[in-house]
């Protein structure tokens, strides 16, 4: 976190109004690793920072936010550094600071709504939050009591942000939880989805091994719908249950070929790389193999991670987004980093075909121009085929990033429970309740894919109404 | 969760079976699902067919054939060793039902899941006839076990040392009995050969497709498939497919892409000393 070259100007004059840049790792240097590219504050930095915030009466910037941080509340702690008080002014709200202080979209969230804001200059509330984690990381972290035992069991299907916070919020509330994860390690996309050099993942670790420490039961490899369905953990003594699955299956682009080798869907890229940690091949046993000429079909942050890996895996990376520039889903902050490091963008087209040699693998692709027209029914601005544009370009690894649906495992395994048959969604109410009585359900698999942080805002609001249903359901059951 | 090696048993020269304690696994587990193993922490997961399964005992068991680097290195593992992981049991059932005639056809390492099948479907009350192919005579296990759950037996080896010389013998058998279904389990070129045999009979074939896995939970794609001509994913829509409507081509192609790869990984193995060197 020291030893770094700030790359900002801070001329006097304008230190209350510019934001305290972080360093990061130049361009030239992070691009031959998977280290983390952004630094985080100092503690100069960090108090010279929170120190801008005006302490509104009003504080706009918390309804921005998706779990309703006290942001004033924590943003005062450093600026009395009184940093311990700080952390635990965070976790009343948010069970992973450490990692939403890394990848929230602050600027559509929390900082979008900063009355600085308005100004174009928002207080860094992310960059804050991080800085408060990493402290607590670094000085022991604190398990909070715990009520006393209700008796009561709950089953979590799913440890990603959505299941943990879920798990973290009913475990401190006094129930017996129980966490199920069909994969081999805890965090869901913040293991496999989002690469190490922008979420670490001994951080993650961490992250689990709190909820853990809570007392919650972590059972990985078990993957509900086969090892148990939803029925049976409901007979086999548990009250209640949440389903926290994800959205992780891929969506293709139909297009001829698209069975070649070395075309990837964004989730086996990123699960070879970022979960059986294929970069350190042959030391790891999984292998992954990017060419010279790597295209990426997509325009969202997870496109944007692909991208980025491939160019630390030393390939030449473009990214063919069939819109333009504007309509770019990614991070702003994602996009500008992914430009430094080389990304070549190429816009309005689509691809038609693609080409493979004797061997079965990938070997260039057939595209075609397009253009925007009306935006569609919900707004978002359609694109077409400009007819008669082919033309074809050399690829050797393709990763088509172009979205996730809900995982299907538990939706097909479980009779009864109402899903939206075209997106794949389990329908929930607000509060993440199913048509069926007892269980619940929220983040991806409810919303298809989203947010780290609405996902765990979904999970707590899930917390609260099982913690009420169960409670209720006391009496009726009299013994237990 | 421990998965403790309660037993090994050395079928042939490169193929062993185990034991594993799996409890909640052998709870669950069905003809035609798979398991995925990490052998050791930082391993590679590797999927394997359940060839069978104790309730009681609280056990599952699996058959492999040493190929690449994990496989090796699982081959080293002893009685009391126990695995990083297993995850499962993973993939659809295979349809056990009473169809009448059934032909279970298997090659090589795949005869150990196979004859869990064959018990099955005579179970059921099908009258089974069972075929056991191997490369040699010195590849053949577990012909006892297939005499015990079959109504028939037949063994072929590639070279013709034990048996029928190759496959070719199955157009005889199809011609002078009928039969209402087939399932193969083996390498895909036999799988292939097999329903390719079987399609004139028009004897629905149900073949068990290995395509590299990853996650096995239907996250990654890798696994896809081409059946009917509408891709699917091995792990979640199979592992068994309609053998005639089966783009064997395809996955053929799909398994070697990471050929180079997993020579590197073996060839680093073998070299490190961790191998065959120990054990023989
Ligand atoms: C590459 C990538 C980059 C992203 N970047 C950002 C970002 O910068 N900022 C941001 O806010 N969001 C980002 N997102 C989105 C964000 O990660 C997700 O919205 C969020 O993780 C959803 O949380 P979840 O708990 O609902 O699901 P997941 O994180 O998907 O977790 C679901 C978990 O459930 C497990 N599971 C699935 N089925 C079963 C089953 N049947 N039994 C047991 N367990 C099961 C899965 O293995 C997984 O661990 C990104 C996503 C990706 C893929
Ligand atoms: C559903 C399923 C069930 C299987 N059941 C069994 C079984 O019961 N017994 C058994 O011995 N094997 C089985 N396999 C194959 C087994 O998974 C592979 O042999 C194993 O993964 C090879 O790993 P390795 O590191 O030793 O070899 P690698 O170095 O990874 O590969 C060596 C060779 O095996 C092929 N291969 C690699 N990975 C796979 C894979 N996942 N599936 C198929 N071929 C692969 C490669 O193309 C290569 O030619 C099954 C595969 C699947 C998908
Ligand atoms: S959790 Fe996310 S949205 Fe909320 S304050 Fe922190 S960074 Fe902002
Ligand atoms: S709106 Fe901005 S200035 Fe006001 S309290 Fe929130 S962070 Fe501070
Ligand atoms: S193995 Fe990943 S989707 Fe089938």
């Amino acid at each position: 976190m020291n030893g770094s070259e700030p790359d900002t100007k801070k001329a006097a004059s304008t230190k209350r109004q510019q934001a305290v840049e972080m360093p990061k790792q130049g361009p030239e240097e992070r691009v031959r690793n998977f280290r983390e590219v952004a630094l985080g504050y100092t503690e100069e930095m960090a108090r010279e920072e929170a120190s801008r915030c005006l302490q509104c009466k009003n504080p706009q910037c918390r309804k921005g936010c998706p779990v309703d941080v006290p942001i004033p509340n924590f943003i005062k702690c450093i600026t009395e550094g009184n940093y311990a008080e700080g952390i635990s002014v965070i976790k009343t709200k948010n069970a992973l600071p450490a990692v939403c202080g890394r990848v929230c979209p602050q600027e559509e969230q929390c900082q979008k709504m900063c009355i600085l804001g308005k100004k174009g200059n928002p207080i860094s509330i992310g960059r804050l939050e991080r800085y408060l984690a990493d402290w607590e990381r670094e000085h022991g972290v604190q398990v909070p009591e715990k009520a006393s035992p209700t008796g009561k069991k709950v089953a979590v299907i799913g440890a990603g942000p959505a299941g943990l916070t879920v798990a973290a919020d009913l475990v401190k509330l006094g129930h017996e939880v129980t966490l199920f994860e069909a994969l081999h390690v805890a965090g869901g996309v913040l293991i496999y989805g989002i690469p190490e050099f922008r979420l670490p993942k001994d951080i993650v670790q961490k992250e689990v091994e709190y909820v853990q420490r809570l007392g919650v039961d972590l059972r990985l490899g078990n993957l509900i719908g086969r090892i148990h369905t939803i029925p049976e953990l409901l007979e086999s003594g548990y009250d209640a249950v949440f389903i926290g699955s994800g959205a992780g299956l891929p969506q293709w682009t139909g297009c001829p070929g698209e069975n070649l080798g070395g075309i990837y869907s964004a989730n086996e890229f990123l699960i070879r790389v970022n979960l059986m940690k294929a970069y350190d091949f042959p030391q790891k046993d999984t292998p992954i193999r990017v060419g010279k000429h790597v295209v990426v079909i997509g325009g969202g942050n997870v496109a944007m991670d692909c991208a980025r890996i491939s160019m630390r895996l030393g390939a030449t990376v473009c990214l063919n987004y069939r819109r333009s520039r504007k309509e770019l889903p990614a991070r702003a902050e994602e996009i500008e980093n992914a430009e430094e490091e080389g990304l070549i963008c190429n816009f309005l087209n689509a691809p038609l075909e693609f080409y493979g040699d004797d061997k079965g693998w990938v070997k260039a692709m057939r595209c075609t121009e397009m253009e925007l027209c009306e935006p569609d029914a919900s707004g978002r601005q359609s694109c077409r085929i400009v007819p008669n544009t082919d033309f074809t370009m050399d690829a050797d690894t393709v990763i088509v990033a172009i979205g996730q649906t809900p995982n299907p495992i538990i939706q097909r395994t479980t009779t009864g429970l109402q899903t939206d048959p075209r997106k794949g969604t389990i329908i929930t109410d607000d509060e993440g309740r199913t048509n069926l009585k007892g269980v619940f359900a929220g983040g991806d698999v409810a919303t298809g894919a989203a947010t780290v942080i609405s996902a765990m805002g979904a999970g707590r609001r899930a917390a609260q109404a099982i913690h009420t249903y169960l409670t209720n359901q006391e009496p009726k059951e009299g013994s237990s | 969760m421990t998965y403790e090696i309660l037993s090994k048993t050395q079928l042939a020269q490169k193929e062993t079976l185990f034991e594993v304690n799996a409890p909640e696994i052998a709870a669950k587990a069905q003809p035609g699902q798979f398991i995925i193993i990490i052998p050791r922490a930082g391993g590679e997961r590797v999927p394997l067919t359940i060839c069978d399964y104790d309730v009681e005992r609280g056990t599952v068991s699996f058959a492999f054939h040493e190929v690449g680097k994990t496989t090796k290195e699982l081959g080293t593992f002893e009685k009391g060793d126990c695995l990083y992981n297993v995850t499962g049991p993973l993939g659809n059932p295979s349809e056990i039902k009473n169809y009448g005639r059934v032909l279970c056809v298997g090659g090589s390492i795949m005869i150990a899941p196979l004859l869990l099948q064959s018990k099955a479907m005579k179970d059921a009350g099908n009258h089974v006839t069972t075929v056991l192919g191997c490369r040699s005579k010195d590849f053949l296990f577990m012909l006892e076990k297939a005499k015990a759950c079959s109504d028939e037996v037949h063994v072929a080896s590639d070279d013709g040392s034990i048996g029928e010389r190759g496959l070719d013998f199955l157009k005889e058998l199809l011609k002078r009995e009928r039969y209402d279904r087939c399932v193969v389990m083996g390498p895909v070129v036999m799988m292939k050969y097999v329903s390719d045999i079987t399609r004139p009979f028009g004897v629905p074939t149900v073949v068990t497709l290995t395509p590299i896995m990853i996650d096995g939970m239907g996250m990654c794609g890798v696994c896809r498939v081409t059946v009917g001509g509408k891709m699917l994913f091995g792990c979640v829509d199979g592992p068994e497919f309609d053998g005639h409507n089966t783009d064997f081509d395809e996955l053929i192609k799909r398994q070697r892409t990471m050929l180079p790869e997993e020579r590197l990984s073996s060839l680093l193995w073998e070299t490190s000393g961790g191998c065959d060197c120990e054990r023989q």
